[in-house]
């Protein structure tokens, strides 16, 4: 009576894949270099990856950003493709700003809302082709994805672990390229890509970057990886490229006045407190947001929200007095009535200046923004040093360099 | 005669929680326990030399760690020790673990689906929202909606205030939640039997229903809600067998000058005038209590313990049509060493944590359809586990104690009592299971003890054997656990209480029955609540 289990074997590549639960940190396909750099075996997990904080010292790895070109592994961030007649349309009905003005070559930095106008995520969309585009996030929306693409022709796929990404930042970057032989590379202005041979294979390369100066991403399928990373290494050393870990990326994005998903704001599938949900509008992201382009996903709540003005929060730079950095600290109205959170703060050294990223209350930083404060707890030698320092909201980017836009790059 | 301030029957965990809290207020407490060992449910037996049996219940999430705190459970042995995941074993020689690590949990699933390893977020963000809602219920007493006192207006309007304070969504998929099926639930997140098979069991254990079951979402629900030391929705073993979580209530309560007397069966409770006066034993002993405080499920106390005369007819007519329906057993096995399970690679976290062999919601409701023409299922659902993986103290070293929770068993076999051969029968079914993944399973078998609810209902008195003591379906829960009118731990005579999982917020290892009904019995008696931290915040 009892129900035997016919064993018909499972497939190959799926039975070799029980292994992975002994490598819970993946490498990315860069890792052989990264760890011969890794001095400090500072590592954290990106998304299930072995990333480094730091490789030898973050501060010297900020400045070789700013200074020469710095090398930094992106194979982590989620990656889909999505390809097919109807990847425009598609496209353009699920993210906010207008696919139909993306044009193949070209990105865009964009953001997509669940119905009710909460945002999933920020991302850059690449568009590859007139039907082929690149979407790259820090979260994973696979299932929403593939929901959302019902009735248009248009496939969409999971391809993280197939690509590996780099980004070369810095005032040599464009030199660098230029000189490891990716011929046409000074025809790239912001926001452009273009397909440049590698290793018997093509490599993508956007003008696109995470840190407010002139900078690369690179996209290459995985296998040509490790080549991609020599080719870089060798054409840049005589221009002072280094490998950097995230710190040192991350205070330049800082200064660049980006924000980062589930730092600076909570994405919708993961928030289990529902106040914490946001419309594009409350992290700043408002601009996105094209009313005449026909319908998207989220475009009716965010429209009645606006129209209601029922948005309850505004994300917004800060620029504080002194020089300590305000860490998650709390920002006050008159010193004593609490309106936000700072999420992100540094003393900027391009900007010689304390600045952070904050989460505010409207009608705080939106209609008020005179009178903040923002109280510090700064931990010094097993003592909180509590500073209360008023916070004056400023314009993004805190850092603005021209060498980011000049055409032709300069060399550096 | 010495009249106790308050007589306990049953000194199951509930039955404990109760007597700590009462005798730590200062009153004189007696435990009676009909068996010559304390534990109800939740025991560690030595059943075969060198080897503790969790016999009943076996692992840990649901205990609340309030209740540990207040009865200083630490102090007297008690230490829960969380452990990995689990996996389902799937019929083509693969299997579905689960980690817990978040992007190796994911890794995992992508194995099968893609999609489905990119749908545990939102699955995960859902569950926890509801955990969230019903956490904070689980330490209060249950309001009264049919009463205007203003304590019960009071939790009525916190209730509703919570309620109302859900986003619209959020209060959809409460209800949803409260009311669907866990197979309609999850094929909203997942599109792959075994992930989906993974997730249900949850759905249905200790209880007499099939995944395809409206209400069975929430008993998902039941079981995601403990926690172990803050991280919500984990397992863990007691260490010593789930016996050392009533060996340390117990311990607890002497310490604090309590009575528990073993080998001592009530008959039924001795009533005058309308109020409990004590408890009449097998033997014809009369004990004298002031108040007595039953932990024996609603069934057993008022069909069995107290006389039909002395309560009123519609109490008693939903007493009778309270479910608790007899749906699982238990195999404890001892082993001379540690099973193989081909599939699985030697090193896999997995032989440390539960493991499933019905890898489709299509055969947990097969299993379930032989439950409802009387039979136990040929195809069983299993719980399996072999705690002393973790466990040191529980087998000899290099021998293993195994539990496997079994389901579906009926209360009946074909409407007719269960037999010997019935339960051998039963046995069977989870043997050749068993061995179908584990090649020579047999011979490491050195002992075994098979309980169909025959032999739970018999040893620890749970009604039909139901683990709940009663079904987690929603029209069984809050004020209408058990009986509207009666969810408060009261009862229609004066002077006797309940307090055990047939009671708000029922089921499981929780210890909140016994501890809300010290709760209101110290209420009733006026007397102060101070050793009994509030429930821990919900932030």
């Amino acid at each position: 009576m009892n129900h035997h289990p016919t064993i018909k074997p499972p497939s190959h590549a799926r039975t070799l894949a029980q292994s992975h639960f002994r490598t819970l940190r993946l490498g990315t396909p860069f890792q052989p270099r990264i760890d011969a750099l890794g001095f400090k075996q500072d590592w954290y997990s990106w998304a299930g990856y072995r990333a480094p904080h730091s490789l030898w010292d973050e501060e010297l790895e900020y400045f070789a950003i700013r200074s020469q070109a710095a090398l930094f592994d992106i194979s982590p961030m989620t990656k889909y493709r999505i390809e097919g007649p109807d990847a425009e349309a598609y496209l353009d009905r699920v993210t906010l700003r207008d696919v139909t003005r993306l044009k193949p070559g070209r990105v865009h930095y964009t953001a997509w809302c669940a119905d009710d106008g909460f945002v999933l995520d920020d991302g850059t969309l690449f568009r590859l082709s007139p039907t082929r585009f690149r979407l790259c996030s820090q979260e994973r929306h696979l299932p929403w994805l593939l929901d959302s693409a019902f009735q248009y022709d248009v496939g969409v796929e999971e391809e993280t672990e197939a690509v590996a990404g780099l980004a070369l930042q810095g005032p040599t970057s464009f030199a660098i390229l230029r000189d490891a032989g990716f011929a046409g590379i000074e025809r790239l202005k912001v926001f452009d890509l273009a397909e440049f041979p590698h290793d018997g294979t093509s490599v993508t390369i956007s003008r696109t970057g995470f840190t407010g100066d002139l900078g690369y991403e690179l996209f290459a399928p995985a296998d040509k990886a490790l080549s991609l990373w020599d080719r870089l290494m060798a054409a840049g050393e005589p221009r002072g490229i280094r490998a950097i870990g995230y710190t040192a990326l991350n205070r330049a994005r800082l200064e660049a006045g980006l924000i980062v998903a589930n730092a600076d704001f909570t994405t919708s599938e993961h928030a289990i407190r529902t106040d914490r949900l946001r419309m594009p509008d409350e992290i700043g992201l408002g601009f996105m947001i094209d009313p005449e382009k026909g319908h998207f996903n989220g475009r009716r709540a965010i429209l009645e929200a606006r129209a209601k003005k029922r948005l309850r929060h505004m994300l917004v730079g800060l620029e504080i007095e002194g020089n300590i950095p305000a860490e998650h600290a709390i920002v006050y109205y008159r010193r004593n009535q609490e309106v936000g959170l700072v999420s992100a703060a540094m003393w900027s050294p391009m900007a010689k200046r304390n600045i952070a990223l904050a989460s505010l209350q409207r009608p705080y930083g939106d209609t008020i923004a005179d009178d903040l404060w923002v109280e510090i707890y700064a931990m010094r030698e097993l003592q909180y040093q509590k500073l209360m320092k008023r916070a004056k909201v400023v314009p993004r980017p805190f850092v603005k360099l021209d060498r980011r836009t000049a055409n032709p790059p300069a060399d550096f | 005669m010495k009249a106790w301030d308050a007589i306990v029957i049953g000194g199951g965990h509930n039955g404990l929680v109760n007597a700590c809290y009462l005798q730590r207020a200062g009153l004189d407490v007696l435990v009676v326990e009909k068996n010559d060992w304390v534990g109800g449910a939740a025991t560690s037996r030595e059943l075969t030399p060198g080897f503790l049996y969790s016999n009943c219940s076996y692992v840990c999430s649901l205990f609340r760690p309030e209740i540990m705190r207040d009865l200083e459970l630490p102090r007297f042995g008690l230490q829960v020790i969380s452990y990995e995941g689990g996996a389902v074993f799937t019929r083509d020689g693969d299997y579905l673990a689960n980690y817990r690590d978040h992007d190796a949990h994911r890794r995992e699933f992508a194995r099968f689906s893609k999609r489905d390893a990119e749908a545990y977020d939102r699955y995960s963000r859902d569950v926890t929202r509801q955990c969230r809602f019903i956490q904070p219920l689980l330490m209060r007493t249950a309001p009264d909606p049919t009463s205007f006192r203003p304590r019960d207006l009071g939790e009525l309007i916190y209730l509703g205030k919570k309620f109302a304070g859900l986003s619209a969504e959020e209060m959809a998929l409460t209800l949803r939640f409260w009311t669907m099926s866990i197979s309609d639930f999850l094929d909203e997140y997942f599109e792959t039997d075994v992930i989906k098979a993974n997730f249900a069991l949850s759905g249905i254990i200790g209880t007499a229903l099939g995944p395809m079951s409206p209400g069975t979402a929430y008993v998902l629900l039941h079981h995601y809600m403990g926690e172990v030391d803050g991280s919500v929705g984990a397992w863990g073993y007691a260490r010593g067998g789930m016996g050392a979580v009533t060996k340390a209530l117990a311990a607890s309560f002497k310490a604090s000058g309590g009575t528990i007397r073993t080998g001592t069966e009530v008959d039924h409770v001795l009533v005058r005038n309308g109020k409990a006066k004590g408890v009449v034993l097998a033997g014809g002993e009369e004990i004298r209590g002031k108040l007595v405080i039953s932990n024996a499920d609603v069934k057993r106390t008022f069909l069995k313990l107290v006389e039909e005369k002395e309560l009123p007819d519609i109490f008693l007519r939903r007493v009778r049509n309270f479910k608790i329906r007899g749906s699982s057993g238990k195999v404890n096995i001892a082993l001379d060493s540690l099973p193989e399970f081909p599939a699985l690679p030697k090193d896999s976290p997995v032989y440390r944590a539960d493991m499933h062999f019905t890898d489709s919601i299509e055969r947990m409701e097969r299993a379930y359809d032989d439950w409802k023409a009387g039979r136990w299922s040929a195809d069983p659902f299993l719980d399996m586990m072999i705690p002393t993986t973790l466990d040191p103290t529980m087998a000899p070293p290099g021998k293993h104690f195994m539990s496997c929770f079994v389901q579906y068993a009926p209360p009946k076999i074909d409407g007719r009592d269960w037999t010997d051969a019935d339960r051998d029968g039963f046995a069977e079914s989870v043997i050749a299971q068993i061995a179908a993944y584990s090649p020579g399973f047999r011979d490491r078998i050195l002992h075994m003890e098979v309980r169909t609810p025959r032999e739970i209902e018999a040893e620890v008195g749970l009604t039909e054997g139901n683990i709940f003591q009663g079904e987690l379906t929603f029209d069984q829960l809050l004020f209408n656990r058990p009986v509207p009118g009666y969810a408060q731990y009261r009862s229609p005579l004066s002077g006797l209480y309940m307090c055990g999982s047939s009671t708000h917020p029922g089921g499981g290892v929780m210890g909140a029955p016994g501890r809300n009904a010290a709760a209101e019995i110290l209420r009733d008696l006026a007397k102060p609540t101070l050793h009994m931290s509030p429930a821990h915040d919900v932030i």
